[in-house]
């Protein structure tokens, strides 16, 4: 295991990333390089960001790797985004969609 | 662009095939959807995150030998990774054919390749090495924000480092409970408590096997004295049977389950919480392999799986399965699947294998028969069927209430999971029955009293694509009626399904 940590470092010994900002519903949200949407959002306290077609339920991250399409928002303009693999870029914007986005 | 050998999947079996077929001199394409190499297991975040590496993580160092590896076959041309592409269909062309099978690939949005974006890969052989994602069952309130699959919180905190919750109770039934709530102890959460529905104590009979696989024990054994360390308690026989909230979860009801997982009367009591991780195993991705025709049968976990020989051949010809698709295992399995699958195809591309693969093949056998000791300790039980009120979703994506789908069964007639599907829509939605094929195939089984059988289960696979991509995608796909294929020649010809 020795080998293991020396090839990978540990957060002390890197570089602290610096912390960018994404827009959700015209608030700023902080982000650390690297995190996805959905991550940053489930971070930030905010646990949904649509909701469905039927019963307009609210929902947010689920299975968090892609497959449950639970998580669906809009990125600058994109609809039907999966929050939970889409990596945060600085200065996204991102907006709550309504009714499960079929029209992707 | 055309290999001998297109790997889908780079988590511990799709990298060890890619590797050792690369290391006989094969040139191998390995796609897969994430942005980093690992799949779920090793899922790590991107060096731009600071915090704890995975070190410490089990298997970490022997991951980490074969990331090397992998960066070096690629820097030598002998590997080419495609990270950020999904497979959405897989072409198999006659047997005459040079390049026997074509993937057709979409990006997965998540990681930028648009512009060096790969659309079609030609090879000669396939390996199949997919990975698995959680199996929830639904329970009231499962549909609450907050509400986590156990492998989502997982890969919040491995992939971003972002903790599901304050306060997190962690449910369902198998051994991966223990990673998970470990991992959320250690990150600061606090964990009110593990409910496992299984009494695994039953696992004592076991006891030569156990002591046989050590070394998962200890892994075990591990994770046990992160939670005693953090007191966390550990109860077996229980469940979540209801999670409460308006807009988020707020607090779950845990029952005490008899053996068959029905709520023992006065068994109930509730803790508050703002996250829930729950799993109760996992689904193999088989889209591929049911698309190709690849024989299946049913696991002793439940699990649609794919029959694979010794030498990890499907039944279609140059076709090869490693890992969870075959048979969910964890990683030490789906590694050695992985070099035995790899060793298989240089040996059949004419390539001479990297070394004798006899103590892989004891491994193997080893791994599997420890894999099926452990479906047995934490077999899902008939009785959650009990928890589900006529208002509990069984499908989220297309909101279908446990009542309707009873109704297309016991009313209508929906005697088999396809007929319920199409009656009640559920499985029609977004995850195309990813979350909810298993709890509709038990629930319309159910009523014939009998489990799932390889039919029920293989109605909900089937989907029109592997991988659900945008429109703008497909209409830039050459087999889709787009741009020529930069490749140029086709030998095989076959358009899209
Ligand atoms: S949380 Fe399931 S697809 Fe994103």
């Amino acid at each position: 295991m020795t080998t293991a940590q020396s090839r990978e470092p540990s957060g002390a010994m890197r570089p602290d990333p610096e912390p960018f900002e994404i827009i959700f519903a015209g608030r700023p949200v902080p982000v650390l390089p690297g995190q996805t949407v959905g991550a940053a959002l489930h971070a930030s306290g905010i646990r949904s960001w649509r909701t469905t077609r039927e019963n307009g339920r609210p929902r947010g991250l689920f299975c968090g790797i892609g497959v449950c399409f639970d998580c669906l928002v809009t990125v600058n303009g994109d609809p039907s985004r999966r929050a939970c693999l889409i990596e945060a870029r600085p200065g996204d914007v991102v907006t709550t969609q309504e009714g499960g986005g079929h029209d992707a | 662009m055309t290999r001998d050998l297109a790997v889908i999947g780079a988590g511990p079996a799709g990298l060890a095939a890619a590797v050792t077929a690369a290391a006989t001199g094969l040139r191998v394409v390995l796609v897969d959807a994430g942005a980093r190499p690992g799949g779920q297991y090793f899922r790590h975040p991107p060096d731009t995150l600071a915090g704890p590496r995975g070190a410490a993580r089990h298997g970490w160092a022997e991951f980490a030998r074969l990331r090397d590896e992998l960066a070096g076959h690629v820097a030598a041309g002998r590997i080419t990774h495609l990270a950020g592409h999904a497979v959405w269909h897989v072409e198999a062309h006659s047997e005459e054919a040079d390049a026997r099978f074509t993937l057709h690939l979409g990006g997965t949005g998540s990681v930028a390749v648009s512009s060096g974006a790969v659309r079609e890969v030609r090879a000669r052989a396939l390996v199949i090495a997919a990975g698995a994602h959680d199996r929830p069952l639904p329970f009231p309130g499962w549909d609450l924000p907050g509400v986590l699959t156990a492998g989502g919180a997982q890969a919040l905190l491995k992939g971003s480092l972002v903790v599901a919750g304050r306060r997190v109770v962690v449910a369902g039934t198998g051994p991966f409970l223990l990673p998970v709530a470990a991992g959320l102890a250690s990150a600061g959460a606090r964990v009110e408590g593990v409910f496992e529905a299984n009494r695994p104590g039953r696992f004592a009979r076991h006891g030569a096997r156990v002591l046989r696989n050590a070394g998962k024990l200890a892994e075990g054994a591990g994770y046990a004295a992160v939670l005693l360390r953090h007191r966390v308690p550990y109860r077996v026989g229980h469940a979540i049977v209801a999670a409460h909230g308006d807009d988020a979860v707020e607090s779950v009801t845990v029952a005490r389950l008899d053996r068959d997982w029905t709520p023992v009367r006065g068994g109930e009591r509730v803790i508050e919480c703002d996250a829930v991780a729950v799993g109760y195993g996992f689904t193999p991705q088989l889209e591929i392999p049911v698309e190709l025709g690849c024989a299946t049968r049913v696991d002793a976990d439940g699990s649609l799986v794919v029959v694979v020989d010794a030498a990890q051949r499907t039944s279609v010809p140059g076709v090869y399965a490693a890992g969870e698709t075959t048979g969910v295992g964890g990683a030490p399995l789906a590694l050695t699947e992985g070099r035995l699958a790899g060793q298989a195809v240089a040996a059949a591309l004419g390539a001479p294998p990297a070394r004798p693969s006899r103590r892989l093949l004891a491994r193997r056998a080893r791994l599997r028969a420890f894999a099926a000791t452990l479906h047995d300790a934490y077999a899902v039980r008939p009785g959650w069927a009990g928890w589900l009120r006529p208002d509990t979703l069984v499908c989220r994506c297309e909101e279908v209430p446990y009542g309707r789908l009873d109704e297309a069964v016991r009313e209508l007639g929906a005697i088999d999971p396809r007929a319920a599907k199409l009656i009640s829509r559920a499985g029609m939605g977004w995850c195309q029955g990813r979350i909810c094929g298993y709890p509709t195939a038990c629930l319309t089984a159910r009523i014939r009293k009998r489990a799932p059988d390889v039919a029920d289960l293989t109605g909900l696979a089937r989907r029109p694509l592997a991988q659900p991509v945008r429109l703008g995608d497909l209409a830039e796909d050459p087999a889709a009626g787009g741009a020529e294929d930069a490749d140029g020649a086709d030998p095989g010809g076959g358009g899209p399904c």
